[in-house]
């Protein structure tokens, strides 16, 4: 692992680094923060205010005034500075309108990716800079290593059931360099007994999963609030072609999908495909379901070169799925090509598929389609 | 005050120039306090001798603050902080108007603290009331022929801040007083801020009502008064017992009152003394800033403001992103759009004076006190133009 400590002094004469830790009010970011101050780092709490839909002010949750007060008693407990930064305009921009296009396009796309990318590490870690740091520092599940060339590489966490390198494979060196994960070795119930000994008041609080911006995780009003057209019902097809109802807008389906189809058949049915020039759903078997292949772009290498040819690796496409063995051929304007070993059934555009080596997270990019032509 | 507590605050790597927001407790206003607390600790309103001893320490404290305000005794009502004496200020000289005479209009200023203009927005949400605002010049001040020009025969109140706490800008008080006077219209003024340096005189003045709080002027958090001259129509907000004649119902709270007595009557003893020491820092600080950095402007007015007030707004940049660099700097400053919830708007305040958003959202008040050296202006100043920059750099 990356020994930071050594930039760390408190022995010697030099100051102790300054890291900003980027907090929530949540157990993962407030026991980083505490464990920060304990190795005797110069520590700055910060909260990014994001934005949330008109009309559910202060519902983003990750900023709710309960989760804010939460953290400035973590802060206060600490006995670090905090300070609330205004991030609404660009979460919006960025995040918010990626979210919104993506679906409007008929994929499935996820914003926490963006948000890692232009919010978290460019928007604070800016901001963290300006202010003296040296560091970033998250809550999240990634251990960093440094190999022997210098350059800096993001493992899996060590608790496998949380490790979140498939959402930091957006980063790259120049961030990385910033970085601190001060999670990365722990297990989360390891983090809840640190949050106790800690004495940290949300200890035994629960986490929800839902997008921040979704107030109470009700994704389908919410495209329908803000992208109108998204209501477009069309057929929902067989392979053959057969009409066997009708859906009512394909961005409220997501690929394997199998519940809330309204259709009832002998075996169960799944979405297979999306048919976006037709606006027809197609539905099938399990059997017909799956794919052994996938093309993704907007690829982002760890080490901020491309492996010279096509090379074995594990292959997530979900945040939550299990890696796949693969082959991923590197193609040229940041594309690639994945063929699996064996099918897999929910290869979902507007995810990310994110390349491993063993521990190794190497990369990923973004699923533009199950079926390269 | 004693320099020196203010100096063991700082030593903290803190320095602190955020005085109009608060400032620490005087040794000696404590020390004046002290004895209220478990010696003297009896209800004012009781018979026996504790409950004298009491009463003898309160009725000090009013004549006071009586004599500091130029006015009887029995025209101080005191409150819990100067917020409170707003609201029983328009509140009360509001409904009383309503019940009296059918009053239905209140003339405020665009400059006036929330808890003049937020009480004024509800007696007109709940009792009907119409609030006009008075328009301001590009300083933020109020010219008394415009206020000449709005009253009615059913004008209630007119409220109009003395110095405002964002901009310092002073109004001419004694003019607008003296139209409303000719009027006979109720006239309040938020003294707030103005008490710990400008003369406050309700005669010469010609206002109704002037609302303090202690810790503007070294005295405690927790404790205001509201000057009524006599015969202003007024109705309690708050209603118990007889206390504060009928105004103010609640057992007094007598250390505080005592502290508030105390430190306001240091605050206009030494106020010379202490705007001579301050008002060139102040300058000083003003000038350096304008002339070092970029884009800059100073908010209010250049000459009629309060001594140890300087504010300003630089284009282009996050104001609490600024408070945040500089806190981790050392200093505690605040602006116009503070907000700890990261969601900055422009203040009303700063919109009044005309200037747009992007001016507006960077603003940076600097407040100085008993504890400001001529060291710390110059290690803000040493700082500052180099976080501006930095935060220019970013967007």
């Amino acid at each position: 692992m990356v020994n930071r400590n050594s930039l760390n002094s408190t022995t010697g004469n030099e100051l102790p680094a300054r890291v900003v830790v980027a907090m929530s009010g949540g157990v993962d970011s407030s026991v980083a923060a505490a464990l920060l101050v304990s190795q005797g780092y110069e520590v700055i709490g910060m909260m990014l205010r994001l934005w949330s839909e008109p009309g559910g002010e202060s519902s983003n949750r990750c900023c709710t005034p309960d989760a804010m007060a939460l953290a400035r008693r973590v802060a206060a407990r600490l006995d670090i500075p905090f300070y609330a930064i205004d991030a609404q305009e660009i979460f919006n921009q960025t995040v918010v309108q990626f979210f919104l296009n993506g679906y409007a396009q008929g994929i499935t796309p996820n914003p926490c990716l963006v948000c890692n990318r232009q919010i978290r590490w460019d928007f604070l870690l800016k901001r963290a800079l300006a202010l003296g740091a040296q560091f970033l520092a998250t809550g999240h599940y990634v251990r960093l290593h440094r190999d022997g060339n210098g350059k800096l590489q993001i493992l899996r966490a060590l608790d496998q059931s949380k490790d979140q390198s498939y959402i930091l494979h957006v980063l790259g060196q120049e961030q990385l360099a910033h970085a601190l994960f001060p999670l990365g070795e722990f297990t989360k119930p390891q983090v809840r007994q640190l949050a106790r000994e800690f004495d940290l008041p949300m200890a035994e609080r629960s986490e929800s999963q839902d997008l921040c911006f979704l107030g109470n995780g009700d994704t389908r009003g919410f495209l329908e609030r803000n992208i109108p057209q998204v209501k477009n019902p069309g057929p929902i097809l067989n392979r053959k072609g057969e009409i066997l109802g009708e859906h009512k807008g394909l961005a409220f389906y997501t690929i394997g999908q199998r519940k809330g189809l309204g259709i009832t058949a002998p075996l169960p049915l799944y979405v297979l495909e999306k048919d976006l020039l037709q606006n027809s759903l197609i539905i099938g078997t399990q059997e017909e379901l799956g794919w052994n292949e996938l093309l993704a772009a907007g690829v982002n290498w760890i080490s901020g070169e491309p492996p010279a040819g096509p090379f074995r690796a594990q292959v997530k496409i979900r945040y939550k799925s299990l890696e796949a063995p693969a082959i991923v051929t590197p193609l040229d304007q940041g594309q690639v090509y994945v063929k699996f070993d064996y099918p897999l059934r929910d290869i979902t555009p507007g995810q990310a598929a994110v390349f491993y080596a063993g521990e190794f997270c190497l990369g990923g990019g973004i699923i533009k389609n199950n079926q390269p032509q | 005050m004693s320099r020196q507590s203010v100096r063991d605050m700082n030593r903290s790597h803190k320095i602190y120039l955020d005085y109009a927001a608060t400032t620490p407790v005087d040794p000696r206003v404590i020390d004046a306090m002290l004895p209220y607390f478990g010696q003297v600790f009896g209800n004012p309103s009781s018979v026996h001798r504790l409950g004298q001893q009491s009463e003898a320490a309160l009725e000090t404290a009013r004549e006071t603050v009586a004599q500091l305000l130029n006015c009887q005794p029995n025209e101080i009502v005191f409150t819990s902080c100067g917020t409170e004496s707003d609201n029983l200020a328009l509140r009360g000289v509001a409904l009383a108007a309503r019940r009296d005479r059918g009053a239905q209009h209140i003339l405020i200023s665009p400059v006036e603290h929330h808890a003049v203009s937020n009480t004024a927005a509800q007696l007109a949400e709940l009792h009907g009331f119409e609030v006009e605002m008075l328009p301001v010049d590009a300083n933020g001040m109020v010219h008394p022929n415009e206020v000449a020009g709005r009253l009615r025969p059913n004008t209630a109140v007119v409220s109009v801040i003395y110095a405002n706490n964002e901009i310092g800008t002073i109004n001419p008080l004694a003019e607008i007083g003296e139209i409303c006077a000719e009027h006979g219209v109720p006239f309040h003024t938020d003294a707030v801020q103005a008490a710990a340096y400008l003369e406050v005189d309700g005669e010469k003045q010609h206002v109704n009502l002037m609302s303090i709080g202690a810790h503007k002027f070294y005295g405690p958090k927790g404790v205001g008064a509201l000057f009524i001259r006599q015969g202003t129509a007024i109705l309690p907000i708050q209603t118990g017992g007889g206390q504060e004649f009928g105004l103010r119902a609640g057992t007094h709270n007598i250390p505080y009152i005592v502290g508030l007595a105390e430190a306001f009557r240091l605050a206009q003893q030494e106020r010379v003394t202490r705007i001579e020491r301050l008002q060139p820092l102040r300058d000083h600080l003003i000038g350096q800033v304008l002339e070092e950095i970029p884009h800059s402007r100073l908010t209010g007015h250049p000459t009629l403001r309060l001594p140890n007030h300087a504010s300003f707004v630089f284009a282009g940049i996050d104001g609490n992103a600024l408070l945040m660099m500089l806190d981790v700097e050392g200093f505690a400053c605040s602006s116009g759009s503070a907000c700890k919830t990261g969601d900055p708007e422009p203040s009303e305040v700063l919109t009044a004076l005309g200037l747009s958003r992007a001016w507006a959202l960077g603003s940076l008040r600097i407040t100085l006190g008993e504890g400001t050296t001529a060291d710390h202006v110059e290690e803000l100043l040493r700082v500052l133009p180099r976080l501006v920059a930095n935060l220019r750099k970013i967007h």
